[in-house]
């Protein structure tokens, strides 16, 4: 089965109409020596039948967020995904086009990025948008490196230890060759003290970034880091939850000059870490520097509204190496599953998901603080994650026994944070009810009676 | 049929007051939520976004999906970008919960199946590849160049070897140079020589032990395969240098040639274009990479890894780059991927190439009746032909060709590149298309080409918009709706 | 300034010299007519600060066109006197009078030296024909 349509006969005419006699011929601008003169070694063909019973049953051995219940977070969260947005990012018109280089029989997909466009720069109050980017942690990177254009002659990035580390370890990649001095501020207390900030952040520092909520699940001072990166000249870059903002304050009432998200939440499923929705927005003094994509509004010919891919001189296919990113593509069909979400929830779903999620949260916190095997970690007011402590130490039990009881408990810290090995990371999203919760803590203190048993 | 009234914008739409009722009531203590966050934490006012009930919205963008040309609905012989067909059943395997609801953190022995699928796409894609080692975690095609042009970087470092420069033909795709800028390299453009291939001479003139790595498109953007891509390999490795090749054109040569037979060191695949992930209106794609084994310790973290039975990602891995974006991968298109390969088999995967091949010679063919194709007779998976000859004679333009095309139904191939050639028309059929498709193409083209001029330069005519004005569009830039009473820039 | 007078970089910059008040050298740089009309509707302009310094032959900014980007590169070494900070929001300029309201820079000169690279305005146009062909 290869999807292929002409038929043996279509082959052999055109074959003759070429002046050729086999198939072979065709590659004859191919030497010899670097042919592969064997099949390549590879399972067999399997149709459908047999392609859909492998795919079943290798999908069968893995749990998921359908089969266990999710407090898993940590920038990847198991929020609810309207029917509507599955429904619209099946029309293949989108699906199986391709960035819109003709405009004018791809008005679907402009009129979508830009719509896009706008509903970002209404979630998030910055002036400009683009298309999209990878994920989170890349648009993060690609945020840093848009300051450092901005400002070439800064040399430092400062950001704090909060920050998803795997936000950060993709930032130092990136880094990796530009001679740029990056900054941790360290967190033991769950949130950045403004102090540690202001005495990192100096005249060379090009861009200040923080994660609203952070990786904790945490409230940063963000009000008090924006004063101290504009005091310096340095820009403010903030990495949001987009669904914290139907509750949170639009980070441009704090003065952020860029924001990034992970766009994953707004209608896009979990998908083991993706393909995701790197959100990138920023003040309009910077649009020049925007890495990605841009759909512009404009007219046709005949003076009707239209919309076209536009400053395209920043892009690499104009700019090579001078280029603002080497970025070729958006997510588009993640930017339209994140639209239709952001459209059907309207502001008051966008409310009630982040008063849900507040709500529930702060419910299990306090139900799993309430035992005493179990503290809260930082005295910091949480959105929809918290971080517990394990007196007992017994994290990777605990989980093995969550597990046991059909919940995917939480995202143990030990990997990233040595010092914080006996704690969890718990999400709580409007989808979870009461009778998880409760049933989450039921588990967790049948487990300590166990351990105790054991240790007994 | 198409909604000639479905232009407005969701701005627009809204209305004071609609609201999907989608989310439950709170089941849990409510609290003054002033008791759960403090004051400033809380915004006074919702959100500016549109009120759109779901029976407007989904009107809205299923009006809008019918102003897309696609593969579903068009033949879209967009060179460089192989837009084949998308098989279905991908779509509905990829769509499983036992992938699609799988949280990135949980425990490996809880994703064993994904594991093992993940697994065995490595290993298929490193004897697609015919090198030793891959990573899947590279988001695009353009990421995946990076990714390989930081693992060289982190080679010659660790070798102690202080290499400045990447080598790239003129013929690249703009993303080589800016990959390798990002990478920390300069970048010195080889030229082609005349039949489009890379000029050895010139190349050899930049091969010194700053050249760090060449990157070489293979069969190139012209539709040409490297005939000499041997002695060119062998020549940069024998001033110490590497091989990159960019996949973007391994729909030629699937099960025929192998990169890592033919001297490259590393390499990116674009699983959206040879293993037909739907291209999604620009993305996602993904862009795995493979390595020789001497590289392999550089991959970024974590991959795949086997012990016995039992599948586990591998973070341990003291001298890796480090992460290029979070989590494991764009598992949606790489599950797609392992679903295409597995549906193909060793023998379809050729199949598939060798009539990507017989696809593009015989358009090439039948279009040089009315174009000429500067760069031969033959071709792999793509050739470029040249409006140069219309333009002199008759004022038609590469430009006006594609945009006329659209009004006899057909997607524009890829224009003005590779920029090497003058009024470039870039063609990719792709293998599943037919030969009655590739003969109304020809034949539409050959039309064009005789059309009076005044009309090919106002094409397109039937399309739901005219040529936009791209002038104004980025003098006065309008990213945005702006609502009514907004002080916006619109003019 | 009238086009005669000018010289011309091969990268087809002018600049028109004058003597100021105090005795410096400052010449008026600009882009040539020719220039103009083969980047084709220009949409974006960025040129440096006052003060700057600029180098011959170096890039002192760019100028774009929707699908291209062109470097602006100074004929001469010195600094940046003086910019004309309005042309970027009157782009037409260029194309009305790109010899006078459309000036972009003027720089004190270092030294005379690099003028004697530049081509005269006969030298200039004979290039700019051969550009074409």
């Amino acid at each position: 089965m290869s999807y292929v349509l002409n038929t043996a006969q279509d082959r052999q005419e055109m074959l003759q109409i070429l002046g050729l006699d086999s198939i072979d011929e065709l590659f004859a601008m191919i030497p010899a020596d670097v042919r592969l003169g064997r099949p390549l070694d590879l399972p067999p063909a399997l149709g459908e039948l047999e392609l859909t019973a492998h795919l079943s049953s290798l999908a069968g051995k893995n749990d998921s967020a359908a089969s266990k219940v999710c407090f898993l977070g940590g920038g990847s969260y198991d929020h609810f995904i309207p029917a509507v947005v599955d429904h619209v990012a099946s029309r293949s018109e989108f699906y199986t086009s391709y960035t819109p280089y003709q405009a004018e029989v791809s008005q679907g997909n402009l009129q979508a990025i830009f719509e896009y466009q706008t509903l970002i720069t209404q979630l998030t109050g910055m002036e400009v948008s683009n298309a999209s980017m990878y994920d989170g942690a890349s648009a993060a990177a690609e945020a840093v490196m848009m300051a450092l254009a901005v400002s070439p002659e800064r040399r430092r990035v400062v950001t704090a230890s909060s920050v998803h580390p795997e936000y950060r370890e993709v930032i130092e990649t990136y880094l990796a060759h530009q001679e740029v001095e990056l900054v941790t501020i360290p967190t033991p207390d769950g949130i950045a003290s403004p102090e540690d900030v202001a005495a990192m952040v100096d005249q060379n520092t090009a861009c200040v970034l923080v994660q609203q909520p952070n990786f904790f699940g945490c409230l940063e001072e963000v009000r008090r880091w924006a004063d101290i990166a504009h005091d310096h000249g340095s820009l403010f870059v903030t990495a949001v939850d987009p669904i914290s903002l139907g509750l949170l304050p639009r980070p441009s009432t704090y003065g952020a000059d860029i924001v990034v998200a992970e766009g994953q939440s707004l209608g896009n499923p979990l998908a083991y870490g993706g393909p995701y929705l790197g959100i990138l927005a920023c003040r309009e003094a910077f649009m020049r520097r925007l890495p990605g994509r841009l759909a512009g509004q404009t007219v046709d010919q005949r003076n009707q509204r239209c919309w076209t891919l536009t400053l395209q001189t920043r892009e690499q296919h104009i700019r090579r190496e001078k280029a603002t990113s080497n970025i070729c593509t958006n997510q588009g069909l993640l930017a339209l599953r994140a639209s239709v979400c952001l459209a059907a929830l309207g502001p008051r779903g966008m409310r009630q998901a982040a008063e849900l999620s507040v709500r529930k949260a702060s419910y299990a916190r306090d139900k799993l603080a309430g035992n005493s095997r179990f503290t809260r970690l930082f005295d910091a007011p949480t959105f929809k994650e918290f971080v517990i402590r394990d007196t007992s130490g017994q994290v990777d039990e605990l989980l093995a026994h969550g597990l046991e009881c059909g919940y995917l408990a939480g995202v143990p810290l030990g990997k990233w944070y040595p010092d914080f090995a006996d704690c969890l990371l718990v999400a709580v999203t409007e989808k979870r009810t009461r009778a998880e919760i409760d049933g989450l803590v039921d588990c967790f203190v049948n487990s300590e009676q166990r351990t105790e048993v054991v240790h007994a | 049929m198409r909604n000639t009234r479905a232009t407005q914008l969701l701005t627009e739409l809204s209305r004071e007051g609609r609201y999907n009722p989608l989310l439950p009531d709170c089941d849990v203590p409510q609290p003054p939520l002033e008791e759960l966050l403090p004051r400033e934490a809380i915004a006074a006012e919702l959100l500016p976004l549109p009120e759109v009930a779901e029976p407007d919205l989904v009107r809205h963008y299923t009006n809008l999906s019918t102003l897309n040309m696609s593969v579903d609905t068009h033949f879209y012989p967009l060179g460089s970008c192989t837009m084949k067909y998308n098989p279905k059943r991908n779509e509905r395997l990829a769509g499983l919960d036992g992938f699609a609801a799988v949280h990135p953190y949980q425990p490996e022995e809880t994703i064993q199946g994904l594991l093992e699928l993940l697994y065995e796409l490595q290993e298929m894609l490193a004897e697609i590849s015919g090198l030793h080692a891959v990573s899947l975690q590279p988001a695009a095609g353009a990421q995946g160049e990076l990714t390989a042009l930081l693992v060289a970087a982190a080679y010659f470092q660790e070798r102690g070897e202080h290499r400045t420069k990447v080598l790239a033909p003129d013929s690249a795709h703009g993303t080589n140079p800016a990959s390798a800028h990002m990478a920390g390299f300069r970048t010195v453009t080889v030229k082609s020589t005349p039949e489009g291939l890379v000029d050895r001479d010139d190349l050899r003139r930049h091969l010194d032990d700053e050249a760090a790595v060449f990157m070489v498109t293979n069969p190139n953007t012209l539709g040409l395969f490297e005939t000499e891509i041997r002695e060119i390999a062998e020549e940069v490795h024998g001033t110490g240098g590497l091989i990159y090749l960019d996949g973007a054109n391994m729909n030629a040569i699937l099960g025929i040639s192998r990169p890592g037979d033919f001297g490259a060191d590393m390499m990116h695949f674009n699983p959206h274009k040879t293993f037909s992930g739907p291209h999604g209106g620009g993305g996602p794609g993904a862009g795995p990479i493979a390595v020789t084994r001497d590289l392999a310790p550089f991959l970024p973290t974590p991959v795949v890894a086997r012990e016995g039975d039992v599948f586990r990602l591998d973070e341990d891995r003291p001298r890796s780059i480090g992460r290029v974006r979070g989590f494991f991968g764009n598992v949606g298109v790489l599950v797609r991927a392992y679903c295409y390969i597995r549906t193909h088999g060793p023998e379809g995967l050729r199949e598939v190439s060798e009539n990507a091949v017989l696809n593009a010679n015989y358009l090439l063919h039948r279009l040089k009746e009315f174009l000429p194709v500067p760069q031969g007779d033959c071709c792999m998976h793509e050739f470029v032909a040249t409006a140069k000859d219309c333009k002199a004679e008759r004022g038609i333009t590469a430009m006006d060709i594609a945009k006329r095309l659209l009004d006899y139904g057909f997607h524009a191939p890829t224009v003005y590149f590779p920029p090497i050639v003058r009024e470039a028309i870039m063609v990719e059929p792709t293998e599943t298309e037919s030969r009655e498709t590739l003969d109304a193409f020809a034949e539409a083209i050959g039309k064009i080409v005789q059309e009076d001029p005044e009309l090919l330069h106002a094409a397109p005519h039937s399309t739901p918009v005219t040529r936009p004005d791209d002038v104004r569009a980025a003098r006065q830039p309008v990213m945005r709706a702006v609502a009514a009473g907004e002080n916006g820039h619109e003019g | 300034m009238s086009p005669e007078e000018l010289r011309y970089a091969k990268t087809h910059e002018w600049i028109g010299v004058k003597t100021d008040a105090q005795g410096n050298k400052v010449g008026t740089v600009g882009i040539s007519a020719f220039a103009v009309e083969s980047l084709t509707d220009l949409v974006f302009i960025e040129l440096p600060k006052a003060g700057a310094r600029v180098q011959a032959g170096e890039s002192f900014g760019e100028v774009e066109s929707v699908k291209a980007v062109s470097d602006l590169y100074s004929p001469v070494n010195g600094e940046i006197v003086e910019v004309n900070s309005e042309l970027s929001e009157n782009l037409e300029w260029l194309s009305e009078d790109c010899y006078g309201k459309g000036w972009l820079i003027k720089v004190r000169l270092d030294d005379e030296k690099p003028l004697g690279d530049l081509l005269d305005f006969a030298a200039y146009k004979q290039q700019c024909a051969e550009e074409q062909a």
